[in-house]
């Protein structure tokens, strides 16, 4: 796996030369620096420790700055770990997007935008009851029964209901890597990408 | 707009200059058809009943009467298969959406041209 730290910016369309149409996403990523190098003979298992975004010396801790100071960085803001990178990195050394080219598939990973409370038609795409008349009052969105009687006598366990939605990790898979602008830090990348606008985005490959 | 999406049109749509229209403006769009391999131009003739958007994505929607049946285009300001845009009357109307022009038919869906002293 190779992957980096970004920022989603926003969305916007783009043409092909013969004139399709394309939505895609902005993001900014990196440049990341490696904070930590995990071994198998050390820690078990093989990862690297990115670290992206200033953090302001006042904001962060003494054990934050020792961190950081191993790999001569300031101390930043977001630190994640990615399992069995696929490039060869040193600590200290930054990662950039011209790990990926044009064309790749990539998983976007973020955190969606938090719905609140939602009912089953909008949470678990419940058909609702579907009429107005015949005695259904104030029902529309109602769930309908949730079990059976005696046979049981509870609710089955995992029974979809309505409740929080959204504001939890999503993973857009497989979108196409459309552009890469290694002098902005900018990756193009095709379709909607989970989150609100400058939100935190791991990209993997 | 964001100056991060304004950079990305700046690298990758080539933009081109129309002569301005609006709302109510007679227009002749011809745009390319690709068909197989062959390309040829075809041109659409109708009033613009509206913009939409802003920057690269914006759009216009022409509507023309084709043999007694109301057709409505929606076209990308940025396509590139636009050729060209040709202004052939300006329209005096005093809204930037003309949607009532689709319950109009014959006499009544005429625009008034803008006369310029």
């Amino acid at each position: 796996m190779k992957g980096i730290i970004g920022k989603k910016i926003g969305m916007t369309s783009i043409f092909s030369p013969d004139g399709k149409q394309t939505s895609c996403t902005i993001i900014e990523a990196g440049p990341c620096t490696v904070t930590q190098v995990k071994t198998k003979d050390t820690d078990g298992y093989t990862a690297l420790q990115l670290a992206y975004g200033d953090k302001n010396d006042k904001h962060s801790s003494k054990s934050e700055k020792g961190h950081f100071a191993k790999s001569s960085s300031s101390p930043k803001r977001f630190v994640k770990e990615f399992r069995d990178f696929s490039l060869e990195k040193n600590i200290g050394e930054s990662i950039t997007v011209d790990i990926f080219a044009e064309g790749d598939k990539v998983d976007v990973v973020g955190t969606s935008k938090g719905k609140g409370f939602q009912g089953v038609v909008k949470r678990h795409g419940f058909s609702g009851v579907g009429q107005q008349s015949h005695g259904q009052h104030d029902r529309q969105r109602a769930p309908g029964s949730i079990g059976n009687s005696s046979d049981a006598s509870r609710v089955f366990k995992g029974m979809r209901m309505a409740g929080r939605m959204g504001g939890t990790r999503v993973k857009a898979r497989s979108l196409k890597v459309v552009k890469i602008f290694p002098d902005k830090n900018f990756i193009l990348v095709s379709g909607s990408v989970p989150g609100h606008n400058g939100s935190i985005v791991l990209i993997q490959k | 707009m964001n100056s991060a999406v304004a950079y990305i049109h700046e690298q990758l749509t080539t933009s081109k200059t129309f002569p301005r229209f609006k709302a109510g403006d007679n227009v002749t769009v011809n745009y390319k058809i690709i068909e197989g391999n062959k390309e040829r131009i075809q041109s659409f003739k109708g009033d613009v009943i509206k913009r939409q958007g802003d920057g690269h994505t914006a759009t216009f929607t022409v509507r023309k009467i084709s043999d007694g049946v109301g057709v409505e285009r929606i076209f990308p300001v940025s396509s590139p298969n636009i050729e060209s845009v040709v202004l052939n009357k300006a329209g005096k109307v005093r809204r930037a959406k003309l949607y009532f022009q689709r319950t109009r038919s014959g006499k009544s869906a005429r625009i008034k041209e803008k006369r310029v002293k």
